[in-house]
């Protein structure tokens, strides 16, 4: 058997090898965390069933904790006296540094063309854990999950670590002699043979940098082009307005918001400000139930969409066609569409809807529609008035704006003609993600001098001559801009970790000089700080900067402290433009819609097994986005929030076209849930693709998610999905037409943690409408019996102190995952692997479960984060019967992991089933890096062990102590757990019960408040607040009987 | 046929039916003693050091407050062991030359840190936090010791859990007023109990024995 | 006064004619006094030995690699582990109910039998207490940390879970057993030490014969004290299987939270109990030719007890259905659609078949006469038992209140390899029992002849 395993395994790592991988060789542990399709499937073909354990961490560590245990049977476990540690004080302590204390530094991610603020937490010096920053004037908190999970990928032990050159290890000195002397030679030439590729900029202080080089050489091309950009709206804006520009919108001043496949709460440059809003106004409480009102039309389910009061399910090219209609019904001149069939009532109520609120209604198009329909949308907007009080333009925070695809190609072309000399590529990665009708990797090899600059040795560094490893974020200094345009200095929380430099260090190295980051974004700043100098470049003159209370900066030595401080520089936010609809932008309207042909049916084949005429529609992956976070073991083990699954992904399609294909239900099986194999064909392309029921998929379109099928991402993301770059083509990036799909008759296993999507009629997620809300506010707490508690034998527990409870408002929530990662981060959670969690042991405290409500095809489906609900009658707790699950004074439900023996009893007798058990040994033993992110305020688990959340005990210890120290109370929102301090809704709320005033105790009294399971007399300390809907009574009849969610 | 027991194996049948009950209980507590032992807690230990300090003669004959050297003890977890700066501010002055002190030079001149090892070494699931103790009358001699007297520190008390929870459950047998805290050789004005039951009330001491006091 | 024929005509006697207290105490001794055991002896423990190695094994890779070798995961925590150790603890009870209540109820067609089925009974606890403890994620810990002594941690068990219930539960039940069992023992150990021709073989009888001399205060003590153990373990046959069905029934999961556990686990127990003293003793008196001693009168009288156990176990089903309809909780109502129409309702089905139906059989003399079917019937009612437990603890842990947590269990072949290893562990202990133990009580055989020392005491 071991044979069979080394086997494999070295296999795997002769592929590693000719990805170049380098670093020491962790397979053992890291081997079953990449866990590959064709991997588990030889594995189960060895060994029929109990397949893992042969690629589970094994050996060595294994055989030791195998003698401890022999020892301790010899009865001497609690006596074994432990090795003679060390302590290695300072010779000269740094100041305001408290061992086990930690430290908090506010920075920002740069991120797609944007950036989020964060604090991050420091241990010791080492980053472990980010935090929002919510002082930031445009997030005000919260985080995404890339954000979370950017801790990990800073200790990736994969990333790159050294300067190669031609596939040898070099000296960074020659590389940059080599860029320097590039340089100094195009200079002659005017630059041009120089082309600068990067990712969508938002960095002042690079762009002034890239700026100055293409001053000093006119012909040199700066490129900026994001897999998944804003393409679309851009040339959408200039179609409008005549120039590129960024709407911002203002959906707390919102009414009704019509989103045309737009993902506004889930993606973009300001979503975390967005999702903020606009769960502000979902608030209800008796009496004051003013909510807004959203209308979604999306060709395929979004986060967005699930908070929708309408959604409507359209292919994307009969969305432009909608488009129209709505925009002619608005008036707006020029614009025509004949709705589909499907559609026409929808659009109606939407005109009716949005024009009776005129000035506070908003419409909102997707990255997906073509630029046309962007304009359309700015034009009803300009129509209904809302421009300046729900939406208002500003430049856009990306340096240099263009559309991306266009440029892409262009380079290309130049490539192939020769004409390119040096390609310096900065942090992109366009071999794996540009279009492939491109052929960039064949092109690149035409270019003399090739650099890349990236986190990884990905598919694009192992195409170009030099290498250089990128400092992550939180290694360097630099600087970015968030949606609204806000400026973060970005300042590293530790050393560079390996031989890294920074885009700034390149650029620098470009044109001759040698400086650090510190020296380059210092200088930006010193030289522009007070508006001495207008030559910043692209960055913008900032003109003369004040602190948030207007008053000057003394010395630029207080400005950059208080910018460092607060983490953002004030001021800096884009001033709206005022805008005028350019003649003609929206005449292009119409033909927009008329490209999208009259929704033509599915097209049966001869054959029963396949159909045609299909549309293929792109998206960003949920967990690894385009694939950049595909080494990322984190987010590849994210359920994803619609299908719930991971380390995969599969191909949307509806149940309707599930049926012409033949495709039964799928069903969970032992291993994962079992999903046919289909071919899918494009153009004469060919491409196998999982099949994917989902309910809310527009008939006759599949959905494809990017990021996946990496060759060259690491040990974790490699080989992981299909690569649907493979069908992308960069005139039509988003939307492809006349696809077909072919069933094979072959079963693929997909690791998914949730195989039942139906509430069986039982009250788990509470949902009523408005009037239902008006007329019975309590309505969610009459769904289900709850027993009185003194029907209980025993007197309740007085809670004296403390009483630690929880609330979150299903109202709010959007499923979007930060939740999840911030947890994961937090506690310490392993990474399982594909295969472990194929078998149902994924180890994620925090879940959120998703179920779909009423027809499969216009479903509304609902999330619901769920973690341990601390019961004040916990069923865990009376069978333990070592006592390593037990009540504490303020209510917590303690988890003991050193006490804990394992028998499980607890996790069967738990009616939420949120206990996590270590059946293997889970933790990452051996990886340095992977150990310097831990969090040393949890305890890591070793094998054998139950474990499960407890509202983060650590913080709340920790806020306990310094209280006790400083004689005072613990003050309300003092405590802030992970998943409640990364939420961008603020769904989360966690406080003390006892006191009356705090946000959690209001929580509780508010009538949406109910218990989940709460008819079992578990009494759970965390309650949901049920979710209100808002519908449009002329589409949607109200329901005659109670709120859905089961009854009485 | 010849007999196959003399008459004795009688005797020795009865005397091993008492006999096996009393070994059992024997073993068992030999058992007991041996977990709680100096053996296995490590106790009463002498732990040898990279340099020879003693606590007896900067504590017990100079009289250098514990907060000079282990500075954090009262605001953070840790009772930060001292910098080699810390012992340079005096023996940049005096001792020269002595042979005791070329590791802390020698550090001090290369910028090594020294390498001490640890006496009190709690399980790494324990997370336990000196400033609340501190701050609640929790002298440092009641659980190191009359460290003015050790001339090389070794660990006083045995550090298991019954005697940790000995104190929570009962604080009021060991509290001291707070200006105690730091004094070595302090002695209760009166009666503890009713002291440390004043104490309990003036400091708010709660007993807290939750499991997740101590381990998350 | 006396009759010659303790049980009246015409049902079979307990013990074949033409035998005298020679031909007894020959026919018993000369199994495990013969020099070489026959061929078929050898064949079974061959088998045995080799699925023990496999359960060593598996005992390995599981402490190497820790319970995650198993098929378990959340929801299903528990799978063969339980299931195993219910089912083997089940088939301990036939053991004490024959040798304890029988007695006490002066029924002497238990002689021929008690000593084999006390045998079982103390090996099948040794094969359950396996469970209990490898089934712990940290066995080393477990293994004492459930037992209650003062630890330096200054924390007790929890006396509040029926898991420590259960640890005093079965060591009791071990510990009895094994004193019964040895008590019985004695008599019979003093002649084997009189027949032995070894000196060793003399040597270990007689130490473990305890100075047995047959005199008369020593047969008054020996009642004495058998009359007290019988008393003693009486309560145990209700007691211990009541405890371990209080494993689920404490619990609040739809399936296991049911009040009728304890009388329907106890009846399951002593059911599948006689069904493996049957599928012991059918092939072992037919290996030694002990048709006259363990004859058609005992196997009828087991039958019989199966029949009736087997009905109430049969009500158990029926009730759990009605329940789940007459409560009218959601969460019952679909645990029982789950289980008959979920995914595992080949398994309840089963289930039903081999202790509902094939049961019923039983009603007609001419079957319960016929050894090879009731062999037969014998088999399926133990393969039915653990179908029992499997369709307890698997179908009702896998679908709880929580659809989103809903998952599927199949044991791995560490799971098969544990199962048949202690079926092993059990045949080795059972085999090596056979070949140096009497299997049948010699002295009470002897009681059962006329004149025996039995018969005054048979006629009240």
């Amino acid at each position: 058997m071991r044979d069979i395993d080394l086997s494999a395994i070295r296999a795997r790592l002769a592929k590693q090898d000719g990805t170049g991988q380098t670093g020491p060789a962790f397979w053992r542990s890291l081997d079953e965390v990449a866990e590959t399709p064709e991997f588990a499937a030889m594995l189960h073909r060895e060994f029929p069933e109990g397949a893992s354990e042969f690629t589970d961490p094994a050996g060595r560590r294994d055989f030791l904790r195998l003698m401890g245990a022999s020892i301790a049977l010899a009865g001497a476990a609690a006596c074994t006296r432990q090795p003679t540690e060390h302590i290695v004080p300072y010779v000269k302590a740094p100041e305001d540094l408290v061992p086990g204390k930690p430290l908090f530094f506010a920075t920002a991610m740069p991120f797609a063309g944007t950036a989020v603020p964060v604090l991050v937490e420091s241990h010791m010096g080492r980053p472990t854990k980010i935090e929002p920053n919510p002082e930031h004037p445009f997030t005000h908190g919260g985080t995404d999950l890339f954000a979370q999970a950017s801790v990990l990928e800073l200790y990736d032990p994969d990333r790159s670590q050294t300067v190669m050159g031609k596939g040898e290890i070099r000296p960074w000195s020659e590389l940059s002699l080599a860029l320097t002397s590039a340089g100094a030679g195009q200079k002659g030439a005017g630059g041009g043979g120089l082309r600068i590729l990067s990712g969508a900029v938002t960095s002042p202080t690079l762009a002034a940098q890239i700026q100055g080089l293409l001053t000093a050489m006119p012909q040199a091309k700066w490129i900026q082009y994001e897999a998944i950009g804003n393409d679309n709206a851009r040339a959408g804006s200039k179609l409008a307005f005549g120039d590129y520009l960024e709407p911002v919108y203002r959906l707390d001043q919102a009414d009704v918001i019509l989103s045309l496949d737009a993902d506004l709460l889930d993606a973009g440059a300001g979503k975390l400000r967005y999702a903020r809003d606009f769960a502000t106004r979902r608030q209800v409480v008796p009496g004051q139930t003013a909510m807004n009102r959203l209308y979604v039309a999306e060709s395929s389910p979004s986060n967005t969409g699930s908070k929708s009061d309408h959604r409507l399910s359209l292919k994307a090219r009969e969305i432009p066609a909608l488009a129209g209609a709505i925009a002619a019904g608005l008036g707006v001149a020029g614009a025509a569409g004949q709705a589909p069939a499907s559609a026409t009532a929808f659009a109606t109520e939407v005109v009716k809807d949005l024009q009776a609120h005129r000035g506070r209604a908003l419409v909102v198009a997707g990255e997906r529609q073509p630029a046309a329909v962007h304009a359309l949308a700015h034009a009803m907007n300009a129509a209904l008035g809302s421009v300046g009080t729900t939406v208002v333009y500003t430049q856009t925070p990306q340096a240099n704006p263009g559309e991306g695809f266009a440029g892409l190609r262009d380079l290309v072309n130049e490539m192939n003609a020769g004409t390119v000399a040096v390609l310096v590529i900065l942090g992109a990665n366009p071999v794996f993600t540009a279009p492939s009708d491109l052929k960039f990797a064949s092109a690149m090899g035409k270019v003399p001098l090739s650099v890349h600059l990236g986190l990884h040795r990905d598919e694009t560094a192992a195409h170009s001559q030099w290498h250089v490893p990128e400092t992550h974020y939180l290694e360097t200094w630099s600087d970015a801009r968030t949606g609204d345009g806000t400026v973060t200095v970005c300042q590293p929380l530790i050393e560079p970790m390996y031989e890294c430099r920074s885009a700034h260090e390149l650029v620098a190295a470009l044109s001759g000089e040698i400086k650090t980051p510190l020296e380059i974004v210092q200088g930006f700043w010193k030289a522009n700080w007070d508006g001495r100098s207008a030559s910043a470049g692209a960055g913008g003159a900032f003109g003369k900067l004040t602190d948030t209370t207007g008053v000057d900066f003394a010395t630029f030595e207080k400005f950059w402290r208080r910018v460092l401080h607060d983490g953002f520089v004030p001021g800096t936010a884009f001033a709206p433009k005022p805008v005028a609809l350019a003649a003609g932008a929206v005449a292009a309207a119409p033909a927009a819609a008329a490209v999208s042909p009259a929704s033509s049916g599915v097209v049966p084949n001869s054959s029963d097994t396949s159909v045609g005429g299909l549309e293929v529609t792109f998206h960003a992956d949920p967990s690894v986005y385009d694939g950049r976070f595909a080494n990322n073991g984190w987010l590849q083990e994210l359920p994803k929030p619609f299908d719930k699954v991971c380390w995969d992904n599969v191909a949307y399609i509806s149940p309707r076209t599930a049926e012409q294909l033949g495709v039964g239900e799928r069903k969970p099986v032992v291993y994962g849930v079992e999903v046919y194999l289909a071919n899918l064909t494009v153009n004469g392309h060919t491409l196998q693709v999982p099949l994917w029921i989902m309910p809310g998929q527009p008939d006759g379109s599949i959905a494809l998610h990017l990021g996946y099928g990496r060759t060259h991402a690491g040990r974790i993301g490699n080989g992981l999905g299909y690569n649907a770059n493979f069908f992308r083509y960069s005139s039509t990036p988003w939307v492809l037409q006349g696809a077909s799909l072919t069933l094979l008759d072959q079963i693929y296993n997909v690791a998914c943690t949730q195989g039942h999507f139906q509430m069986e009629n039982r009250a788990l997620i509470r949902v009523g409408t408005r009037t239902q809300f008006e007329h019975d506010p309590t309505f969610a707490q009459h769904m289900a019996h709850v027993p009185k508690p003194d029907e209980s034998m025993y007197a309740p527990w007085k809670y004296e102190g403390h009483a630690w409870g929880m609330a979150i408002d299903l109202n709010s929530c959007n499923g979007c995952n930060a939740c999840v990662v911030a947890c994961v981060a937090e506690n310490n959670i392993p990474v399982v692997g594909k295969l472990q969690v194929m078998k149902g042991r994924e180890m994620h405290w925090l879940r959120i479960d998703r179920y779909w409500e009423g027809s499969p095809d216009a479903p509304s489906v609902h999330f619901q984060p769920v973690a341990c609900q601390q019961c004040e009658n916990a069923p865990c707790e009376v069978v333990c019967p070592v006592g390593a699950t037990v009540h504490s004074d303020e209510g917590l439900n303690d988890m003991v992991y050193n006490r804990c023996v394992g028998t499980r009893y607890c996790s069967h007798n738990c009616p939420y089933k949120v206990r996590r058990f270590n059946f293997l040994l889970y933790a990452d033993w051996d990886t340095p890096t992977l150990k310097m992110q831990r969090n040393p305020d949890v305890t890591v688990r070793s094998r054998g062990v139950m474990e499960k959340c407890t509202y983060c005990v650590q913080r709340i210890n920790t806020a306990r102590q310094q209280a006790k120290i400083e004689d005072r109370k613990i003050k309300d929102g003092e405590i802030v757990t992970a998943c409640e301090a990364a939420c961008p809704t603020q769904a989360i709320v966690f406080g003390d019960l006892n006191d009356k005033n705090s946000r959690v105790a209001k929580a509780h009294a508010d009538p949406r408040s109910y218990g989940l399971l709460a008819e079992l007399n578990t009494r759970p300390r965390t309650t949901y607040l049920a979710a209100v809907r808002n519908p449009n009574t002329a589409l949607t009849p109200e329901p005659a009987g109670p709120a859905t969610g089961g009854h009485h | 046929m010849s007999q196959i027991f003399n008459r004795s194996a009688n005797q020795i049948a009865r005397f091993s039916l008492v006999g096996g009950a009393l070994a059992v209980g024997l073993v068992a507590w030999l058992g007991l003693l041996l977990m709680r032992s100096d053996f296995v807690t490590g106790a009463n230990a002498n732990v040898t050091q990279p340099v020879q300090f003693s606590h007896a003669h900067h504590v017990g004959g100079l009289g250098i407050d514990c907060r000079y050297c282990h500075t954090t003890v009262d605001s953070a977890r840790f009772a930060n062991i001292p910098p080699t700066k810390t012992c340079m501010n005096c023996h940049s002055q005096i001792w020269l030359t002595s042979s005791y002190l070329e590791p802390v030079r020698e550090s001090f001149r290369t910028g090594q840190s020294l390498v001490w090892n640890r006496v009190h070494d709690l399980p790494d699931f324990v997370y336990f936090n000196h400033s609340v103790h501190v701050k609640k009358g929790v002298g440092c001699e009641t659980c190191h010791g009359r460290i003015d007297q050790m001339a090389g520190i070794y660990q006083a008390s045995s550090l298991q859990m019954e005697w940790c929870i000995t104190c929570h459950r009962a604080p009021e047998q060991f509290l001291r007023p707070r200006e105690a805290v730091y004094q070595m050789g302090y002695h209760p004005a009166g009666d503890q109990l009713t002291i440390g039951r004043d104490l309990v009330k003036k400091y708010d001491v709660k007993s807290l024995t939750s499991c997740s006091t101590c381990h998350r | 006064m006396s009759s010659p024929n303790p049980s009246p005509p015409p049902t079979i006697p307990v013990l074949g004619p033409g035998h005298n207290y020679a031909s007894i105490t020959d026919k018993i001794s000369d199994i495990v006094l013969q020099f070489r055991a026959p061929i078929r002896w050898f064949l079974g423990f061959v088998v045995g030995f080799t699925l023990l190695q496999g359960l060593l094994l598996a005992i390995y890779m599981l402490l190497f690699k820790g319970v995650g070798v198993w098929g378990i995961n959340i929801p299903v925590g528990w799978g063969f582990d339980i299931i195993n150790f219910v089912w083997w603890i089940g088939i301990g009870h036939a053991g004490t109910l024959i040798s304890a209540i029988l007695l006490l109820f002066r029924q002497q067609w238990r002689t021929s039998i008690n000593r084999a089925a006390e045998a079982m009974t103390l090996f099948a606890v040794a094969c359950a207490l396996l469970f209990p403890i490898f089934h712990t994620g940290r066995p080393w810990l477990a293994a004492y940390w459930l037992l209650p002594y003062p630890n330096t941690m200054g924390v007790w068990p929890q006396f509040r879970s029926p898991l420590i219930w259960d640890v005093f539960a079965v060591s009791t039940y071990g510990t009895v057993s094994a004193l019964f069992w040895f008590t019985g023992l004695i008599p019979d150990l003093a002649t084997m030490r009189d027949r032995a021709r070894t000196r060793v073989g003399q040597v270990i009888y007689g130490a473990l014969a305890l100075g047995w001399r047959g005199s008369a205060r020593h047969w008054q003590i020996y009642e004495t004290a058998y009359l007290i153990l019988a008393g003693l373990s009486t309560p145990l046959v209700l007691s211990v299987h009541t405890v371990v069905s209080f494993d689920f029934a404490v619990s609040l999961l739809p399936g296991w939270h049911a009040t009728i556990f304890p009388p329907y686990f106890v009846a399951g127990a002593i059911y599948s109990g006689f069904a493996m003293v049957l599928t012991l003793l059918i092939p072992m008196r037919s290996i030694y030719g002990l048709q006259d001693m363990i004859t058609l009168r005992h196997l009828e009288n087991m039958a019989k007890i199966m029949l009736v156990t087997g009905l109430i176990v049969f009500y158990g089903y029926m009730m759990e259905a009605f329940f789940a309809w007459y409560s009218a909780n959601e969460f019952e109502k679909y645990m029982i659609y789950n289980r008959t129409t979920g995914p595992y309702w080949y398994m309840y089905w089963t289930l039903i078949f081999c202790n509902g139906f094939v049961p019923q059989l039983l009603w007609f003399k001419r079957i319960r006469l016929n050894v090879g079917i009731l062999f037969l019937i014998s088999i399926i009612v133990n393969i039915g038992m653990w179908l029992e437990r499997y369709v307890i603890i698997v179908t009702s842990l896998h679908r709880d209140f929580l659809p989103s947590s809903w998952g599927m269990y199949q044991g791995s072949r560490y799971d098969w390899s544990f199962y048949l290893g202690t079926m092993g562990l059990f045949l080795t202990l059972f085999y090596l029992f056979i070949r140096v133990l009497p299997m049948i009580a010699m002295f009470e055989m002897r009681m059962l002849l006329p004149g025996g020392g039995n018969t005054p005491k048979d006629s009240h």
